[in-house]
């Protein structure tokens, strides 16, 4: 079996990139992760497929490549497809809750944290929760790419999703970055 | 009789779209799914009863294609004696949680979304049991995952939405190395059905079918909460709505198991990792029970004795004994009723007292006898006592380890009484404190147990609400399944040893077809 030596690297590089991406505390950045790490993943199953460029139709003449992993690889993109779209829709509702996509620590760390603080008088960087906002991509961008609108703020518009939402605010003054 | 085996996954997909659709109408909605897992329950009563007499595994190719090539579905004594005792959970957490909902006119569980996430779910852990090949598995493994992605940030609060993530990612991270090693095993193997799998990888190099071992059991460690991969858990269980927490601690890691059980027993019969599996397993039992005795807050205490006796079920795989492999089925069925049933128990006690805090709540003897009596029941058998169902499963768990008799199965038989004398400690002090403490002694044992002040949520207290009747009954349906499996401990041990004989040996091709009359 001989596969071509770019796909290979190529899926070795995003499987990278991914990891990398989903080590961040934004969420953005860890969907971009996922979306790489998916690609990657179907990738792999394009390279066990054999020798590329040939048809996967049987009954063809000549060669045919298997079309097993071709069944495969599309299940995994429409299945990686809805779960980006999930992802997204927690992305939107996380930032419309906190003004943040990030990943905030377990409070239930935090309180460990903070007992064993007393014990020990330096911890390491992870302790300098502040600065992880930074992170961020939607905080501090003056043309915030995300209007928040609450169902009240469409008439005609009637959900029943639950009914913790913020306040609405007028479109005009939502400027997201003065959190923090 | 093969004709209803698909039924278990299209019901529960069809019952989802009906309640779906029926989104504004309650009562519809409880009706469908109800109904739907209900008919389930039968089935898959009907299929356990014909596989177990029979002696004979039930597989059905479906569309037609030839066995190897197309979807298997492969129902045999272990697939449907799981899919028996999950769809009785379901069917139990799903009656919990229509009195909840009735009760609290759905503040924190908007209705129209939970019932259909709440059937995918249930189809996504049949066709996960049920999945005759890998990337069907992993089918499964993906609908049960997105709906629960949608049950564990039910009602998106902020609380909700942080644990959310974490378990979603950690998730996320798992199915994308499940994939990658399918891919990698239809590289070396050309095939993705379990059969022909465990037939050709004896054929490989050890080092690949090592790699590839080694990279199914990482993916599926995590979904099975086997230290050092199980510390999501904790974080992200305890916050979900109690039903939701209780079909999660009873049936998802335990997808996660079974999916260990074939991968150890059928696909990787040759490649030995037994010891790396036992050194694992009594870190997972040692260290979720530590977890447990420092909490101070009922739900995380389950949360980590949950990843404990995962510990116990891993140690039985690596025992690798028929006799072991039965003692460890057993005593998965054993945990996820058990375990259900002690969050739901929990539940209860979360709407009579206000809180789950075992510093706060006292009383509850007095208060509240059958919430009392509902929390005991379980928690002496989750503690192994005598004569439960958790002590049978330990006990035959514990002989086959003493009849292979290695000096490391003497030091996992020593760490598993230990865990079980601690998992023990941990429910009955709750049970001291909370049930058993009167109000007016709170000040004297304030001083003894001053040492859990600091531990997480040890104060948080929300408001005391009703319990409907139906939550009571539903709780208490499943504390009498759970002394059921004590009372018919006999015949549903024979099952266990019937299934544990027979997944050790090697299947052929040929047989499946007979099988599914090819």
């Amino acid at each position: 079996m001989s596969v071509s030596l770019a796909l290979i690297v190529i899926m070795a590089v995003l499987f990278a990139c991914g990891v990398y991406a989903m080590l961040e505390r934004s969420l953005t950045r860890v969907l971009i992760g996922f979306l790489l790490l998916g690609n990657a993943a179907n990738l792999l199953l394009l390279v066990v497929m054999g020798e590329p460029g040939l048809a996967p139709f049987y009954g063809a003449e000549g060669e045919v490549s298997d079309p097993l992993p071709q069944a495969l690889t599309l299940t995994a993109i429409v299945i990686t497809f809805a779960v980006s779209a999930f992802l997204l829709a927690l992305i939107y509702r996380s930032w419309q809750l906190g003004q943040a996509d990030t990943v905030t620590d377990d409070e239930t760390d935090i309180a460990v944290r903070e007992r064993s603080l007393g014990a020990e008088e330096t911890m390491d960087d992870e302790a300098e929760l502040g600065g992880d906002d930074a992170t961020t991509d939607f905080i501090g961008v003056d043309t915030s790419p995300i209007t928040v609108l609450g169902s009240r703020d469409v008439p005609g518009l009637v959900d029943d999703a639950p009914t913790d939402r913020p306040a609405p605010r007028r479109p005009g003054s939502d400027r997201g970055g003065d959190r923090s | 009789m093969s004709g209803l085996v698909p039924l278990l996954v299209t019901l529960p997909l069809l019952g989802a779209a009906i309640a779906l659709i029926a989104g504004r109408h309650r009562k519809t909605q409880v009706a469908v799914s109800i109904t739907t897992l209900t008919i389930v329950l039968v089935i898959a009563s009907i299929l356990l009863y014909t596989v177990d007499v029979g002696g004979q595994p039930i597989a059905v190719s479906i569309g037609g294609w030839p066995i190897p090539f197309g979807i298997v579905l492969y129902v045999d004594r272990l697939a449907a004696l799981l899919v028996v005792v999950s769809s009785v959970v379901l069917l139990a957490v799903l009656l919990f949680s229509v009195g909840q909902g009735a009760a609290d006119g759905d503040d924190d569980t908007p209705v129209s979304i939970f019932h259909p996430s709440y059937l995918i779910l249930a189809a996504g852990i049949f066709n996960a049991f049920i999945a005759g090949d890998l990337f069907n598995l992993y089918v499964g493994f993906e609908i049960l995952l997105v709906a629960s992605y949608v049950l564990i940030t039910l009602g998106s609060t902020e609380s909700r939405i942080r644990t959310g993530v974490v378990y979603i990612v950690v998730s996320l991270v798992s199915s994308i190395l499940f994939l990658a090693s399918i891919a990698m095993i239809y590289g070396a193997l050309g095939t993705v059905n379990m059969v022909q799998i465990s037939q050709r990888m004896t054929e490989l190099p050890q080092d690949t079918q090592l790699l590839l071992h080694l990279m199914l059991l990482l993916a599926f460690s995590i979904k099975a909460a086997v230290f050092p991969l199980s510390f999501w858990l904790p974080d992200s269980y305890p916050t979900a709505p109690a039903p939701v927490t209780a079909v999660f601690a009873g049936l998802l890691t335990k997808v996660g198991v079974y999916a260990l059980i074939r991968t150890e027993t059928q696909l990787f019969a040759e490649s030995d990792v037994n010891t790396l599996l036992m050194i694992v397993a009594l870190a997972t039992m040692i260290v979720g029970v530590l977890g447990a005795v420092a909490q101070a807050e009922l739900k995380r205490i389950l949360s980590f004795t949950l990843v404990s006796h995962i510990g116990y079920m891993v140690f039985g795989l690596a025992i690798a004994t028929p006799a072991a492999i039965g003692a460890t089925i057993y005593y998965m069925v054993h945990h996820i009723v058990v375990q259900t049933t002690l969050f739901l128990a929990v539940g209860l006690v979360e709407r009579r007292a206000g809180s789950t805090s075992i510093l706060r709540v006292t009383g509850l003897m007095r208060a509240a006898p059958v919430i009392a009596v509902l929390y005991f029941i379980p928690a002496v058998n989750l503690g192994g006592l005598p004569p439960f169902s958790g002590f049978i499963g330990k006990f035959a768990l514990f002989d086959a380890a003493a009849k292979v008799g290695t000096p490391i199965m003497m030091v996992l038989i020593v760490g598993g009484i230990v865990t079980s004398l601690l998992t023990l400690y941990a429910l009955m002090r709750a049970w001291n404190l909370s049930f058993w403490r009167e109000e007016e002694d709170s000040a004297e044992t304030e001083s003894r147990i001053s040492y859990l002040g600091g531990a997480p949520a040890a104060g948080i207290q929300t408001e005391r609400r009703v319990i409907p009747r139906i939550m009571t009954a539903a709780t208490t349906g499943m504390v009498i399944v759970t002394v059921a499996l004590t009372v018919f401990a006999g015949p549903l041990y024979g099952v266990c040893e019937r299934i544990g004989a027979a997944l050790l040996e090697p299947m052929s091709i040929s047989q499946l077809e007979e099988e599914a009359g090819q």
